[in-house]
């Protein structure tokens, strides 16, 4: 069956996930999708599969138009998509699991199921117990779980979304002998869709690249790898002029810091902050930068290693102690951990006064509302509540919320879904409190804002930090490498001599 | 984001004809005339001096355990160990009249503080079994009233049992200082009705006009982001139970000192049940509490009148109550899907 997408639209709000994206899907070949993340990928792909309809555009299969309302229609048409969290239910066995997804009599025949469970799974040299609970599987157990209810639904389009995520290295080997036996040998078409350049210069026969809801290139194997990088991430821009700053004492100093987490450990991570520094994290969402954010601020667990702020250890300590050192953390989640929603502007103020008097005095809470709405240029009054004001008025409520001193800002995404002057804005506010010693550690997916606003940068893929490097001497395409974990690991100094050669 | 003010006025309004509409049919299905019903209803709470005083002293614990779940709540939290609550304020204040044989001015003051005391720590216990043991307050407080009930039996049966031997009586009554005075002789202890509002005042600027209440309010709507802005969360949450379970506490003293002058087995009576609903529908506005507990007071009171004289079963006062309640929650989640379907509308446009 061959797919092809036709000028693809699909907004969220403002935001334009997909932008009149094209693709044609050949019989018998695995099509990689890539893109850095917000590329708009899983958009287009959940738009494919049913999960999401498109605003605009037509999906044809063999010149027919196809639409379907649901996943399982677009399945009865023989499209698939694996998750990349498996849409599976933990605690049930295989066996129901399987069943559940094509047997829909009152009266489901077990035995039937499981001979067809076992036959697929011989076939694929898939090793599942029937009987076994799906919470008890590895990640990549369930992902072939997922691969042979897709395949006993008969799909002959299946799309993996970032499935080597979270596998073991024989599992993701075996994944790749699967895909390659389905295409070549079965006929099926496979959508590989990933950031990782080498598992797709591997796998894929073909790859179409995305970048902002737009396809940026395509290309056949052999691949030239820094032309997808540069599809990818796009062309760096000359470095801006940056005012010079002379970094104070060491605010923030990490020492072996082990963050574990159900997902992904962040280990052995060093790294010292001084006053007045800005450093960008980079690296794809869910590569630990997040994870060691939240450790800095005292939200997560640390196994090992040592966090000091202004010279205190503040290892294991609760979030307040972290808070009373002068850390603040500002979350990407400006409505789901930023603010609360249905408190007005002037609730927030008097609650961010946290040594306030017990007794509140609302008229002056007003007051002190209305001169930071003036102060931060924030389109709204002390009575409105957070949740009626834009993105944008948002994020200035959460700079304004901000103690006025403070030793390190730690914060997610601080431009996301802003447009360029807010952005720009923000970034004044930011920089201005560098003058008065506040190192700034943040992560952004926007690699030219990283580039751009800090001194140091580091790189998280898989859980490990990159040594540092100076924003200044970097390029996007050195960071594109790093963040793809193309080659070299991890290791700075090993990636610019590499690139240096390239 | 919301719905427009004439929506907004007619769905707060609707739900009290909605719930009429439905009792009378459940009346019409029984063989009664609904008007006549109501009719005797309001008669048997109001017709006389003596069942006005009824209705206050029912109203009085109602009030006091609804102005307690308006700060659970507020906080986010489903309190329903109220009713061990009110309980261990009985028991906390039995063991005072039973032991401490002062004038009545000293022992009554003690009764209510140790009420209040046995209500608080039986509503921290719920608190750090959730914050320390990770039970979800809903089950830990299910579990403390069963405990609570539990122990109350066993005190009437076991070391306070009557002198001619025990019995669901309940214990020997009090002697006559640890009774609350009545009002001549009428049912109702006008200082029990002055603690009620007291406590009711109490809580309505506690939550308005300090930073507990704000703090709470916060923690209520946005956990995390309340703990981010710097608020502490356990101590906030712990205080927010002790004052409820305070409040649950001294019902439950005022219970037994003004009511039966003894420890019953029944003392809360599913007072704290009721007043999860009065808290419900008041959404969690102190100043809502007091008509609302009236109303539920007056349909406990006047509903035994329909057995009486019109052979109908009295339980069509609980129908009432919960059809309000149905009626109530109903219109809340209409009110819920009218005001996404207008923001999703909003954001197509």
């Amino acid at each position: 069956m061959r797919i092809e997408l036709v000028d693809i639209h699909k907004h969220f709000g403002p935001v334009r996930a997909n932008d009149g994206v094209s693709l044609t899907l050949e019989p018998g070949a695995i099509h990689g999708l890539l893109g850095e993340n917000g590329a708009g990928k899983t958009t287009l792909m959940k738009c494919l599969s049913g999960y999401l309809s498109p605003d605009r555009g037509a999906i044809l299969a063999d010149g027919q138009p196809l639409s379907f309302a649901s996943p399982a229609e677009a399945l009865r048409h023989g499209i698939g998509m694996l998750h990349q969290d498996p849409l599976d239910f933990p605690q049930m066995r295989v066996l129901d699991n399987f069943l559940l997804a094509f047997d829909h009599r009152f009266f489901p025949d077990r035995r039937r199921g499981k001979a067809l469970l076992q036959e697929l799974g011989t076939r694929f040299q898939f090793n599942l117990d029937p009987d076994a609970e799906v919470m008890s599987l590895t990640v990549g157990e369930r992902q072939q779980l997922e691969m042979l209810r897709l395949l006993a639904l008969g799909a002959q389009v299946i799309i993996l979304d970032e499935p080597t995520t979270g596998i073991s290295a024989p599992q993701k080997a075996q994944l790749f002998a699967t895909l390659r036996r389905l295409a070549e040998e079965e006929g099926r078409s496979i959508v590989f869709v990933s950031h990782k350049l080498e598992e797709v210069e591997e796998l894929c026969h073909r790859v179409t690249v995305l970048r902002h809801g737009k396809v940026t290139g395509e290309a056949e194997a052999p691949f030239q790898v820094n032309r997808l990088v540069e599809m990818m991430f796009g062309r760096s821009l000359p470095p801006t002029e940056r005012v010079p700053v002379t970094p104070g004492p060491p605010v923030l100093e990490v020492e072996g810091l082990v963050v574990p987490s159900y997902q992904l450990t962040v280990e052995g991570v060093n790294l010292c902050v001084r006053a007045g520094e800005v450093v960008g994290l980079a690296g794809l969402e869910g590569s630990g930068q997040r994870l060691f954010l939240r450790a800095c601020a005292g939200l997560e667990r640390t196994a090992a290693g040592c966090i000091r702020v202004g010279g205190r250890d503040l290892t294991g300590a609760p979030y307040r102690r972290f808070l009373e050192a002068g850390v603040a953390y500002l979350p990407a989640g400006r409505l789901e951990e930023g603010l609360v929603g249905g408190l007005t502007l002037a609730e927030h103020f008097a609650l961010a006064e946290r040594r306030g008097p017990f007794f509140l005095n609302w008229a002056a809470a007003r007051e002190r509302a209305a001169a930071h709405i003036g102060r931060f240029n924030i389109v709204g009054r002390p009575d409105t509540p957070v949740e009626a004001l834009s993105g944008g008025n948002q994020q200035r409520a959460m700079l304004a919320l901000l103690p006025s001193r403070l030793n390190v800002l730690l914060m997610e995404h601080p431009t996301r879904g802003l447009d360029v002057e807010s952005s720009n804005w923000v970034w004044e506010q930011l920089l201005a409190r560098r003058a008065e010693g506040t190192a700034i550690l943040f992560i952004s997916a926007d690699l030219d804002e990283i580039l751009e606003r800090s001194d140091r940068v580091v790189v998280f893929c898989g859980g490990r930090m990159s040594a540092p490097l100076e924003a200044c001497r970097t390029t996007v395409e050195q960071l594109g490498y790093l963040i793809a974990g193309k080659d070299v690991g991890c290791e700075a100094g090993n990636v610019r001599r590499e690139t240096e050669v390239g | 984001m919301r719905v427009s003010k004439l929506t907004d006025i007619l769905l707060t309004l609707a739900p009290l004809p909605l719930a009429l509409a439905f009792t009378s049919l459940a009346l019409l299905i029984v063989g009664g005339s609904p008007l006549e019903a109501y009719r005797q209803i309001l008669a048997g709470a109001f017709e006389s001096p003596a069942k006005v005083a009824d209705v206050v002293t029912a109203c009085v614990p109602l009030v006091l355990c609804g102005a307690g779940l308006c700060v659970t709540f507020t906080a986010g939290l489903w309190n329903v160990g109220v009713e061990g609550q009110i309980i261990l304020g009985a028991i906390f204040a039995t063991w005072v009249a039973r032991h401490i044989l002062w004038p009545q001015a000293p022992v009554l003051t003690l009764m209510v503080l140790a009420g209040m005391l046995g209500g608080a720590l039986w509503g921290m216990l719920a608190g750090l079994l959730k914050v320390y043991g990770r039970v979800h307050e809903i089950f830990g407080g299910l579990g403390l009233n069963y405990v609570a009930q539990g122990l109350v039996i066993w005190l009437i049966f076991n070391p306070w049992k009557r002198a001619e031997g025990a019995t669901m009586q309940g214990t020997d009554p009090f002697p006559a200082p640890a009774w609350m005075p009545t009002l001549g002789r009428l049912r109702v202890a006008p200082l029990a009705v002055i603690l009620a509002l007291a406590a009711l005042v109490v809580i309505y600027f506690a939550l308005r006009g300090t930073r507990w209440g704000l703090e709470l309010k916060a923690l209520g709507k946005n956990f995390r982001a309340a703990f981010l802005l710097g608020v502490p969360s356990t101590p906030r949450m712990l205080t927010a139970f002790a004052v409820c379970g305070a409040l649950a506490g001294l019902a439950g003293a005022i219970r037994c000192s003004a009511v039966y002058g003894r420890l019953i087995p029944e003392i809360s009576g599913g007072l704290g049940y009721l007043s999860l609903l009065v808290a419900l529908l008041s959404a969690y506005r102190p100043q809502w509490v007091p008509p609302i507990a009236l109303f539920f007071a007056a349909l406990g009171v006047g509903s035994p009148r329909l057995e009486l004289n019109l052979q109908l079963d009295s339980s069509i006062g609980g129908v009432t109550e919960a059809s309000v309640v149905l009626a109530v929650l109903l219109v809340n989640g209409w009110r819920a899907l009218l005001a996404r379907r207008r923001a999703l509308q909003e954001e197509a446009a």
